[in-house]
């Protein structure tokens, strides 16, 4: 069994280190980081949920500080205190409930439950199904009529009921972990499915010989583009490279390999090239409470120049990206400044860089991020669908209690 | 006195899939150029932007993918392996404390005695750094490249890292030369500092890189073998001037050094002076050491916020709204600055109180000093726990140690290093360093403090103050105070010194480019551009008399002089005249000190010197030109030697009669001498008669054709 506290502490020193980069990867091992803090936590008889939350909310202190920047980590600390919350709730319901509940009704519960293959779903599992309800139904689904919301089981919620009414204290201390880890369970694989699930609807916005722009490289981007390349659409696609990093280099040739028309373009040249452009599509490092982006180091100005020419502004992001917090003051408190080696030669610089000598001297500044205000963001398409920016905050009430706002 | 252990061995011995990686971590910088501070402190601990400088050294290993870090301690040991037990890294380091060490030498040698009674030791090839090294290049690769090559070649144990750099007096270190071969990356020549002298064999080849635009990182990933070689080379201390200075020279065991140069996206400096020390705060400051930048934790240490324009504050800081905070600042935790403040360019450490109307200014202030208000601080390192009263000034250049208390309206002096230890007196031995006050006792050391705040009334600083004003003592040093301080160089020193170095260039130009292939026929390598021309003749006089005595005693052919002969006077840029003249002066001086009693002995050394030598001689005398200056040479040599005077006629006779010297040219120089001084015509006179006969003998051969 491995030591949960060397675990904590050397992701965390990766945090650190920004050894970890990207925040599906860093979302995913924080998601898998906790489920192991939970599942080795001892919880007391009396009052379970409060001691989970605690033990979650102390790694996740640990593990936001250690990377401020990377929002992933914090989103996906509520997201699990939000299941644990939730879960408690349904339990303490289901118990008081079931005292008044008649025999009879359960039995047709369970056998419904098990006719349609969910035993014992878990409330969160019921609230991930709902939410995937809360896409709303696209033109080709709305056309062929096919209800979407019939594979949703509604009423499993009552399974837990059945069993929570004969058990015990110790089995409901069981019953509560296990449900959170399933619920964790499913947040994982919902992060892990996030690509997929937004390049399913790939089809539904590209269309036939379009032109569409991105910047920097994104491996939802990719999925996306590639979706709608499997699907019969020929389309072409600029790729600006994103310096100094120059991901987009890597991008193109990710979408060559695949079979797609690509065009690489400078950063700078962006605004030229925006009036043949159909549809600027980026993704995300996060999508902020009001709306607001924040992306790869300039993506403001591509978003800009998309509004001047009236051209869609699309970003794409998974739901872990979602962070329940307001940009305050977002090019320096969420930035990270990066080495400024990556633009300069600091064998050839390292004269001018002496400041202070009387004569004028050389700053560099290389930030990583960007800030889209929520203005220049024409669609969101998350896992559960396209989104306007002002529903963000809707969505981030699903997804998060009031509760865990501050950690 | 053993190495310590701060961890029990537990670790299962692996090397299946890949071999442990270890360093040694050199913790002491084994010289005196952070004194006084590093008296009280060793010098790794010494905070630089608020974290101690080994902390970067060991996050940067780590990260690197080191398995197991050795730290030397010598001076202030038990400071340094508190500081280490406290930090994040106690897993990961070990600790070999050995008071007795002086130099790098000895630690490793030391390293290597516990070698054989640790179990697990060094085992196979480490990285050797100081612990003062500031650096972010990735080390795997590196490892990888140097145990291929090991593999390849088992004599290749070392391999040092370069990194390109511009101006040398960045870091204020010396200039530093290399040759490099280009393919194999051999490390063939290295000079840091003192006179370049390249070998002649390293310039012919062409093949040969040699710069001197790059410096040393002082990170080397070495082989067992080196332990060993200093264990068998006892005299062996400094790592740069004896090791690698050996290996090179001596060749030893045919030992081949190899070098890395680091990609220019890494950054890799060694802070050895406090020089260095600012450049490399401020290149921290301005990111270029990214991750290991204050706003992250990479050590434990609680991150500091970064604002616009590269301003970093502590979230508890307090500022005046009055107080001006300018770009590149670094203010920590708990520090309060008064109103109407002026800080730019500095760093402040965790602590400080700084009063109303203060000016700092390209400063490090660092933990828990107090400022009164109206101080001034320009270029100034003030150390932890030190008090500034009220309208002090700091000039440039001004180094304050732990604790002192600089009195009310103090001026301190530019460039002047204050301690509360009194300096000690001057030893004969310049090799007086750190461990020699650690052997003490910080006890000692702290009472002695106290006794001195107790009395010191007469103190140096200000009737309120406390320390004494440091001599800088050290003549060799003199020169160089400007070069190592803090202080911005002066600009008339920076005149100066550019114009030494672009004087070097052009020297530097004409012989040895400063990066690119050499060209072979550069053999005058070690020649003296400086010469004034007028010398250039008696040097090319020397020259070909010695050569010419050399072929003497080897009894030379002819035809095995002449070529080395034609070669001076191509080097020296002679003419044929010059050539004759000189090697007729060679042959008098040659029979002038050959052993003689009389004149008439004399004259038979002569002759049969002219004798044996005559083909050499009539080689460069086939113009009458020539003949003309042979004798005028000749001429020259009676003023200087009088034994001669009285064979001139006889010798210039005799030259007439080998056929060396023509009756033309007698006869020319007869009449040139005609008109001369009577001083001058002491030998015309004596060859009065020859040349009378001469002339006769013409016009008799003229009647004989006439008839």
């Amino acid at each position: 069994m491995p030591d949960v506290q060397s675990m904590v502490a050397e992701f965390v020193n990766k945090l650190r280190k920004r050894k970890i980069e990207g925040s599906q990867a860093t979302a995913k091992c924080t998601v898998e980081l906790l489920r192991s803090v939970i599942s080795h936590q001892r919880v007391p008889h009396a009052n379970q949920a409060a001691a989970l939350i605690d033990a979650v909310k102390a790694v996740g202190q640990q593990l936001v500080a250690a990377n401020p920047v990377e929002l992933a980590v914090g989103n996906v600390v509520r997201r699990v205190l939000h299941i644990i919350r939730e879960e408690d709730l349904s339990l303490t319901t289901a118990a008081m409930a079931g005292l008044d509940l008649l025999d009879a009704s359960d039995d047709d519960d369970i056998d419904n439950c098990k006719g349609i293959g969910y035993p014992a779903m878990s409330a969160a599992v019921v609230a991930a199904a709902a939410r995937s309800t809360l896409r709303p139904p696209s033109l080709q689904t709305l056309l062929e009529g096919t209800p979407e919301s019939a594979t949703v089981p509604y009423t499993s919620s009552s399974g837990a009921d059945s069993e929570s009414k004969t058990a015990d204290k110790s089995s409901l201390t069981r019953k509560l972990k296990h449900d959170v880890i399933e619920g964790v369970n499913q947040l994982i694989h919902e992060i892990s499915g996030c690509h997929e699930q937004i390049a399913e609807q790939a089809i539904e916005h590209i269309h036939q010989n379009e032109v569409i722009l991105t910047l920097g490289s994104s491996r939802t981007v990719l999925e996306f583009l590639c979706a709608a390349k499997e699907k019969k659409r020929s389309f072409r696609v600029f790729v600006a490279e994103g310096a100094p990093r120059y991901q987009g280099h890597l991008l193109a040739k990710e979408l060559v390999a695949r079979g797609l028309q690509t065009t690489v373009i400078t950063d700078s040249a962006v605004f030229a090239m925006i009036s043949r452009v159909n549809m600027v599509i980026i993704g995300a490092h996060a999508v902020m409470a009001n709306g607001g982006v924040i992306g790869p180091v300039g993506v403001n100005m591509a978003a800009l120049a998309a509004k001047k020419h009236a051209v869609p502004f699309v970003v794409l992001a998974g739901s872990h990206k979602l962070c329940p917090l307001y940009p305050h003051n977002p090019e320096v408190l969420l930035n990270e400044l990066r080495s400024p080696s990556e633009l300069l030669d600091f064998g050839e610089f390292s004269d001018c860089l002496d400041f202070g000598a009387g004569s004028g001297s050389l700053q560099v500044v290389n930030p990583t991020f960007d800030y889209v205000p929520p203005n220049l963001v024409s669609l969101f398409i998350t896992d559960t669908g396209g989104h306007n920016p002002s529903y963000m905050y809707r969505l981030i009430a699903d997804y998060y209690s009031a509760d865990d706002l501050v950690m | 006195m053993g190495a310590q252990k701060k961890k029990d061995a537990a670790r299962v011995p692996e090397g299946l899939s890949r071999q442990r990686l270890q360093a040694i971590v050199i913790a002491d910088s084994f010289n005196t150029r952070f004194r006084p501070l590093t008296l009280e402190r060793p010098k790794v601990l010494l905070p630089l932007v608020n974290i101690p400088m080994i902390d970067y050294t060991l996050a940067w290993l780590e990260s690197a993918g080191i398995d197991e870090i050795f730290v030397f301690c010598c001076a202030h040991s038990l400071q340094l392996i508190d500081h280490l037990k406290k930090s994040q890294w106690c897993s990961l380091v070990r600790t070999i404390v050995s008071h007795k060490s002086t130099s790098v030498g000895d630690a490793l040698r030391y390293i290597y005695e516990q070698q054989h009674t640790e179990t697990s030791q060094i085992q196979g090839d480490f990285v050797l750094v100081s612990g003062d090294t500031v650096s972010n290049m990735p080390l795997a690769e590196l490892i990888r490249e140097h145990r291929e090559r090991k593999k390849r070649d088992e004599k290749a144990i070392m391999t040092m890292v370069i990194k390109k750099q511009c101006s040398r007096l960045r870091l204020g270190s010396d200039q530093l030369f290399v040759a490099v071969d280009p393919v194999t990356k051999q490390l063939l020549y290295y000079n840091e500092g003192g006179e370049v002298c390249l070998d002649k064999s390293l310039v012919l080849d062409t093949s040969v890189l040699v710069c001197n635009d790059v410096k040393d990182c002082y990170i080397d990933i070495c082989s067992p073998e080196v332990l060993s070689l200093f264990e068998d080379n006892f005299d062996y201390q400094h790592l740069r001037r004896h090791f690698v200075k050996g290996l090179l020279v001596d060749d030893i065991m045919g030992y081949k050094i190899f070098t890395h140069e680091v990609h220019s996206s890494c950054y890799a400096a060694r802070i050895d002076n406090l020089r260095s020390y600012d450049t490399v705060s401020k290149d921290i400051i301005q990111r270029w050491t990214y991750p290991y930048v204050p706003d992250i934790s990479f050590s434990g240490n609680h991150p500091l916020k970064l604002g616009r324009r590269g301003m970093y504050r502590a979230s508890d800081a307090v500022q005046s709204r009055s107080a001006d905070i300018g770009a590149s600042t670094v203010i920590g935790y708990g520090t309060r600055i008064g109103n109407g403040g002026k800080i730019f360019n500095s760093v402040i450490g965790n602590g400080c109180s700084i009063g109303s109307n203060v000016v700092i200014q390209g400063s490090y202030i660092w933990n828990n000093v107090t400022i009164e208000d109206g101080c001034e601080i320009r270029n100034a390192v003030v150390c932890d726990g030190v008090k500034i009263r009220a309208g002090a000034v700091l000039q440039p250049g001004v180094v304050l140690s732990f604790n002192v208390v600089v009195g009310r309206d103090f001026v301190v002096p530019a460039y002047s290093k204050v301690s509360l230890l009194q300096q000690a007196i001057k030893d004969d031995s310049d090799e007086e360093l750190e461990y020699a006050y650690s052997s003490r006792g910080t006890a000692d050391l702290l009472s002695g403090v106290n006794n001195l705040q107790m009395e010191s009334k007469a103190s140096e600083l200000g009737p309120d103050g406390a320390g004494y004003i440091w001599e800088v003592f050290d003549s060799s040093h003199d020169e160089e105070w400007w070069k190592h301080s803090i202080v911005p160089i002066p600009m008339e020193k920076l005149a100066d010194i550019t114009q030494v170095t672009d004087d070097g260039d052009i020297e530097d130009e004409s012989v040895v480019p400063p990066r690119g292939e050499l060209k072979s026929d550069n053999d005058s390598i070690s020649t003296d551009a400086n010469d004034p021309n007028d010398d250039d003749y008696g040097y090319f006089q020397r020259e070909v008399r010695e050569t010419f005595l050399r072929a003497v005693e080897e009894d030379n052919n002819v035809d095995h002089v002449t070529p080395l002969i034609n070669s001076l006077r191509f080097s020296y840029n002679m003419a044929s005249a010059d050539c004759a003249g000189a090697i007729f002066y060679s042959m008098m001086r040659l029979a002038v000190d050959s052993p003689h009693n009389s004149t008439s002995e004399l004259y038979r050394n002569a002759t049969s010197i002219i004798n044996k030598s005559k083909g050499l001689l009539g080689f460069y005398v086939k113009q009458i030109d020539e003949q003309i200056e042979v004798i005028m040479k000749f001429e020259e040599m009676c003023e200087e030697t009088a034994e001669l005077v009285p064979l001139f006629a006889q010798i210039v006779h005799f030259l007439y009669d080998k056929d060396v010297v023509q009756e033309d040219a007698i006869l020319r120089w007869g009449e040139e001498k005609a008109g001369a001084d009577e001083s001058d015509k002491v030998y015309l006179n004596q060859c009065e008669a020859f040349i009378q006969w001469l002339k006769e003998a013409s016009e008799e051969e003229e009647d004989e054709e006439d008839s």
